[in-house]
């Protein structure tokens, strides 16, 4: 706190840069908070890739090799809740934290110490996740989904260690968005209308009210959860006048504007970068802000397309259909939109542009799966089978995860000065691309041919296609520790980037030299 | 409001953030320890929450200073008025989430329980119930007694606030001073009543999905009285060293928001948990 | 390992023929017959897959009732829209990527908007998705009507076994894996059927409409046989109602469909679709065998009969969760050896069998008074407990 008080009364423009590791623990600088989330996020990202290695271990054959049945679901439900609410989100949140003022012109966030805080509450939150390993009766093994009676009946002390770290998250992510949200709406430069920002800004404003919409709901859940567990209340419970499905219900509610809360940002870097390397501008700006304000306001109604085998009365089964296929139609426009970018440009292949294009066609394949789903006799079918988990492994992974990787080699020119390591890029872009597909599209057959999900052991006509998966669960693990290495030779080293390091880049981003100054826009430019 | 009107204050680095989550994890922890009763846990529990209290006392210290030191120029005001505004909102949702449950019980899992024959054979919707297991009758809490004088109350100290609120806005300090303690005054009582309804109330938690329900919504509304409340009375401490001006003060304002949200709150809670 | 000669329809697949897999065009698959073979897929296939014997399926298991049929078709007409949408927008993407690029010296133009364009490509989607949720609306209406059932079969998912009980002829029995443990620890070779077999499976008669009233005792799980196209949560303290009409005689197998522990993989679902007389037949039977057990009831049983008798009791139905060496899996579920129930007083001990506690379930409707009798023996003289005490079948039918 010293520092705090200390520093009050010189002027607010020149405050110390502590060094060492108060630079980064009462750091109020959105570069190096966003630095922290980055990497945050990627160690998230290899501790639960390596629980979803062990998961394709189990599954190489059938029988029970490696893992006991409920470590299996452990290990299915970490790898779910820590890829998400771990890896994904805090990725875009550091992304948010770096570009966001530099593309709007403005000097950091509109409230740097509560931006701070945001990033430190996702530490205490990851520990009590992982510690929950350790305690009697194991971690939580109920699936990300959590769903009572089965969460209730878990007696392990872990499902309240992940309840409340949750709640950390929650409390966390509520504060960030309305950092951004304020930041956006208030800190813009001079001439920089809401029409002008780059679109990566759009998704994030959406993003932010998604957030603050979204979670606050899913705190109320886990409240509920809680007290059923420990404070005799019912809202789970028929005997008291409860009901499971109402979790469900209310879960959803929250847990599909997050899958939209981990795909809008992905869709704004993709923005960025295909026009940068078409050299030509975004095609249908106006139609892209508006297409993703559409899927927002969509995802608040689509929630129960998860509950299609739950036995709704048809009117809502209905409704929730036509709904969810809805929001296909602003998805198109954006694909639509995308493609009509790179028409007629003018197009060099770096990688963030290879892993732009992948992310189009894959995300593109995961978005049809997902119209698969929403039909919902269909649905019948494949809910809660290897459909719908090749479904959001493609929009997750090759949508969410795959743009991240894209976004991280656009940038990291202007965040560490140096270019990074181009060969080396591509080699990891085309063993994601290629591992990737080889473990997630099989995926569709099994889970068509009928193999549930969150199973440690399965019949014998799916064993070829989870061998298959399996191998390439294990490339594609071994590709992401080839991005660790390019990052930090990156870091290290290479040849100086110019400020503005891509020819077709646009943006106030490319105006400051690289590596940006500790400080940017202290005196907001001007835009015309 | 003084020299540094054209740039957006940047506070310098600082260990509060870290301390907020020192606290919580603490808090956090404890917490679940003491759930699952492990000895220790109460102790964890109450050293995080002390630290919390630290924690909201410096930070808001610091924020206080600065605010008075003038770092703060009209930019950095309406940021704070928009992060209070998305701030409500998302308590807005929060309780969205508990009236949604209500409401879908009541609509439609009590018909279904009643509908599986299989199950319950003879169990008929009705609301207010404790759910077919439910071996007593339940006695639920009705809104004429002290649930309407509540509302009275809340009602009214609503106006008080706007009464202190006009005296700020002309400087007339007495006025801004009495308006501020009538409102506390009556959300002190509002909670006195509340608990006292509370130790009558012939049902609790356990008693099915009316005692839930009614608990968590009147139980978390009590908690934001009881913080709004606080908060009141920092607003009144802060004007009486003669913080607050005619055109800077949204320190107070941020309150007279947050205690206007709890008011409207309160008026769903009276008509959907106590009357229909 | 995938046979080379399936390569192709995975192809087929990426394009929307993947009903073309092996097993199907070699006509097990009846809907398959219907369709025509003039597509790309197909003759990818006929070239390669000429003398295919896969095991596996790339696609939905062949319909066994009209509505996993329609579910069937409707999944085809959605792949090949889909499929047709992916070739197109991709096809110019490519396109695009391959001529209009800076190495081959392209010049980029400038334009970044057309209403029109935009305009067209909003209302195509629409059209398509309506042409779409037309048929689906349809079959959902279909699945939804549960009406006009010739027969009701109530069936109650708990951890981890299927009990289904016939509400018009009072049959009852509990359904559980019987994939022996040395199959899934490897110790064994794995049959066929691995872990989709079942000792009692579930016997219906075909050409009848049968109405299924699914609820669970514990927590929640799936009912779901992928050939008749169903699969209903079973919710505890709720009933969901869905129903089936096979077409013809066979065996179908699926498996629980909602994560419900650690056994959730291990709650397969068979059910056997016979001609009716047979199936009277099996109702005959199942009515005698129930008799039998009751008969048992009365007579008087030695406590090593009942003990040797409980044994099998236990490691059907209490094994999975109290463990088959009576160690249990503290805290969810409490160990049997010196068990206060187990070694307390006896009625406690028929008490909690007959009416459950918490997570521990209600066995009156599963097991018979014989079998209960057996099992309280044997937790009570075996499994390291050894009070010498035990209670007859006729005790156990008193209590109820
Ligand atoms: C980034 C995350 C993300 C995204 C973007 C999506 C996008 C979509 N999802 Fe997905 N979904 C998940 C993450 C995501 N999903 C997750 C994590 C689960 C599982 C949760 C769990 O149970 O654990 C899930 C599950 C899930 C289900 C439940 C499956 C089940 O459990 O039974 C359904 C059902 O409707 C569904 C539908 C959709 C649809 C219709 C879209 C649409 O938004 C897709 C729209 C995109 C396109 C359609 C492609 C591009 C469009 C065009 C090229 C235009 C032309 C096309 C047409 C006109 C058809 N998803
Ligand atoms: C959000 C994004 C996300 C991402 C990126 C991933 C990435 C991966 N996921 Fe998954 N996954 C989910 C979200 C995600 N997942 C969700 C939400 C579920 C549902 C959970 C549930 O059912 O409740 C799920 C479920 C799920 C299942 C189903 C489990 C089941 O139903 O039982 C499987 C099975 O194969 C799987 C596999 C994988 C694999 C192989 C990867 C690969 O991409 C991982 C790549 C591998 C690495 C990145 C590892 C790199 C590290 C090393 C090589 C070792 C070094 C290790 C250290 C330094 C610690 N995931
Ligand atoms: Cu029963 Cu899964
Ligand atoms: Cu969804």
């Amino acid at each position: 706190m010293s520092t705090t008080t200390a520093t009050h009364h010189d002027d607010h423009a020149d405050h110390g840069h502590p060094t060492g590791i108060m630079r980064w623990v009462a750091s109020t600088n959105h570069k190096d908070i966003g630095t922290l989330y980055l990497w945050f996020s990627f160690f998230m990202f290899l501790f639960a890739g390596a629980l979803a290695l062990g998961i394709r271990a189990e599954l190489f054959q059938p029988g029970l090799q490696f893992v006991e049945p409920e470590n299996f679901n452990r290990l299915t439900t970490l790898h779910g809740l820590i890829m998400i609410f771990g890896a994904i989100m805090p990725a875009f949140v550091g992304f948010a934290n770096w570009m966001i003022p530099l593309m709007i012109g403005t000097s950091d966030l509109a409230f740097p110490r509560l931006n701070n805080m945001s990033f430190w509450l996702m530490v205490p939150a990851a520990i009590l996740l992982i510690t929950s390993i350790f305690v009697p009766g194991g971690a939580i093994a109920g699936g990300w989904t959590m769903y009572p009676p089965l969460s209730v009946q878990n007696q392990s002390m872990s499902v309240d260690m992940s309840i409340l770290a949750l709640h950390i998250l929650g409390v966390s992510s509520i504060v960030g968005s309305i950092n951004i949200i304020t930041t956006i709406l208030n800190m813009r430069a001079p001439g920089m209308t809401l029409m002008k920002m780059p679109l990566f800004v759009w998704t994030w404003l959406i993003t932010a009210f998604l957030l603050i919409a979204s979670m606050p709901v899913l705190a109320g859940a886990l409240t509920m959860l809680l007290t059923d567990r420990h404070f005799g209340t019912s809202f789970f419970d028929a005997a008291g006048g409860g009901d499971p499905v109402l979790w469900q219900h209310v879960f959803w509610f929250f847990g599909h504007p997050e899958v939209y809360i981990m795909i809008l940002p992905a869709f704004g870097l993709i923005s960025t970068i295909i026009p940068t390397f078409a050299r030509k501008p975004l095609f249908g700006y106006a139609s892209m802000v508006y297409a993703t304000a559409a899927i927002a306001l969509l995802s608040f109604v689509v929630w129960a397309h998860h509950m299609f085998t739950t036995g709704m009365p048809v009117a809502g089964q209905l409704f929730f259909m036509y709904s969810t296929m809805l929001i296909s139609i602003p998805t198109g426009v954006k694909v639509f939109n995308w493609v009509a970018t790179m028409w007629r440009g003018s197009m060099t292949f770096e990688t963030p542009m290879l892993f732009s294009i992948a992310v189009v066609f894959l995300f593109t394949i995961g978005g049809l799966s997902g119209l698969v789903c929403s039909i919902l006799p269909v649905d019948i079918q494949v809910q809660d089978t290897y459909y719908v988990v090749a479904h959001f492994h493609y929009v997750l992974f090759s949508g969410a995860a795959m743009s991240i990787m894209g976004a991280v080699y656009y940038w990291l020119p202007k965040w560490t000065g140096h270019m990074y390591d181009e060969t080396l890029g591509k080699w990891h872009f085309w063993l994601t691309t290629i591992a990737f597909n080889v473990t997630f599209f099989p995926m569709h057959f099994t889970g068509l041919a009928g193999m549930p999900r969150r199973i440690p052991d399965y019949a014998l006509q799916f064993a070829e296609f989870n061998m298959i998966s399996s191998i390439g669960a294990f490339a594609l693990g071994i590709s992401q520790l080839l991005f660790l290495y390019v990052v930090i030779k990156c870091i290290k080293g290479g040849a100086k980037a110019e400020a503005k390091s891509w020819e077709g880049a646009e943006g106030l981003e490319w105006t400051v030299p690289s590596p940006a100054p500790f400080h940017t826009f202290e005196t907001p430019p001007t835009v015309k | 409001m003084s020299q540094n009107t054209n740039n957006y204050y940047l506070p310098a680095p600082s260990l509060w953030p870290l301390i907020a989550s020192i606290a919580l994890f603490l808090m956090a922890g404890g917490f679940a320890m003491q759930m699952n009763d492990v000895a220790s846990g109460s102790y964890v529990l109450i050293a995080g929450v002390l630290v919390f209290i630290y924690l909201l006392y410096g930070w808001f210290r610091d924020v206080i200073k600065e605010s008075l030191s003038g770092f703060y120029n009209k930019q950095v005001d309406v940021s704070f008025r928009w992060s209070m505004g998305w701030f409500i909102f998302s308590e807005v949702m929060f309780f969205a989430g508990f009236f949604g449950a209500l409401f879908y019980i009541r609509t439609f899992a009590l018909d279904w329980i009643s509908g599986s024959k299989l199950v319950w054979p003879d169990f008929v919707a009705t609301w207010p119930t404790s759910g077919p297991a439910a071996t007593e009758a339940l006695e639920a809490m009705g809104p004429w007694g002290l649930p309407a004088i509540n509302t009275l109350i809340l009602l009214i100290s609503g106006a008080t606030l706007t009464y202190a609120h006009w005296g700020l806005m002309k400087n007339n300090r007495k006025q801004l001073t009495i308006g501020l303690i009538l409102t506390i005054a009556l959300g002190a009582i509002f909670l006195y009543l509340q608990a006292h309804e509370y130790a009558e109330a012939a049902f609790t938690m356990d008693s099915g999905i009316y005692g839930s329900t009614f608990y968590m919504l009147t139980g978390f509304h009590g908690m934001h009285v009881t913080m709004g409340t606080i908060m009141l009375l920092i607003i009144l401490f802060r004007v009486m060293k003669g913080h607050f001006n005619a055109d800077h003060h949204f320190g107070f304002e941020a309150v007279a928001w947050y205690w206007h949200f709890v008011d409207v709150v309160w008026l769903f809670l009276f008509v959907f948990v106590y009357w229909l | 390992m995938l046979a080379v000669n399936e390569f192709p329809s995975l192809i087929g697949f990426f394009f929307g023929f993947n009903h073309f897999s092996c097993s199907q065009f070699f006509g097990v698959d009846s809907v398959m017959n219907k369709r025509t073979f003039l597509s790309l897929g197909a003759t990818f296939l006929t070239l390669f897959a000429v003398n295919a014997q896969a095991d596996y399926a790339l696609n939905l298991k062949a319909p066994a009732t009209d509505i996993a049929s329609q579910i069937y078709d409707l999944h085809m007409l959605i792949l090949y829209v889909c499929a047709a949408i992916f070739v197109v927008v991709f096809g110019m993407m490519f396109y695009s990527i391959f001529k209009h690029r800076k190495s081959v010296g392209h010049k980029a133009a400038q334009f970044h908007e057309n209403h029109w364009l935009e305009v067209v490509w909003t209302i195509i989607p629409v059209i398509i998705l309506i042409s779409m949720a037309v048929p689906a609306t349809r079959t959902i209406l279909a699945m939804k009507d549960t009406t006009a059932a010739d027969m009701s079969i109530k069936v109650t998912g708990s951890q981890w076994k299927w009990a289904y009980d016939y509400l018009d002829q009072d049959v009852k029995f509990v359904s559980t894996l019987s994939t022996p443990e040395a199959q899934i620890k490897n110790e064994e070779e794995k049959g066929e059927n691995y872990l989709l077999e079942v000792d009692n499976p579930m016997v219906v008669p075909v050409g009848k409409k049968i109405k299924i009233l699914l609820t669970a005792a514990d927590v929640i799980h799936a009912w779901w046989i992928p050939e008749f196209g169903v699969k209903q949560d079973a919710i505890p303290g709720f009933v969901r109602e869905t129903w089936i009409r096979v077409d013809k005689p066979g065996t179908y197998r699926g498996q629980c469909a909602e994560l419900c522990g650690k056994a959730h993989g291990y709650m397969p679902i068979v059910v056997e679709a016979m001609e009716e007389d047979k199936y009277n037949a099996w109702v005959v039977a199942q009515k005698e065998a129930a008799a039998a057990a009751d008969a048992g009831a009365d007579k008087e049983w030695a406590m090593d009969e009942l003990v040797t008798a409980g044994k099998a009791v236990y490691e059907k139905n209490c094994a999975v969760c109290h463990g088959a060496t009576g160690a249990g899996i503290p805290p969810a579920f409490p160990a049997m050896t010196g068990s206060a129930v187990a070694t307390g007083p006896i009625e406690g001990h028929i008490d909690i069998l007959l009416n459950g506690k918490n997570i521990m379930p209600a066995w009156k409707d599963v097991l018979s008074d014989t079998d209960i009798a057996a099992v309280i023996a044997y937790e009570r003289n075996a499994l390291g407990n050894s009070t010498g005490d035990f209670a007859q079948p006729s005790a156990v039918k008193a209590a109820r």
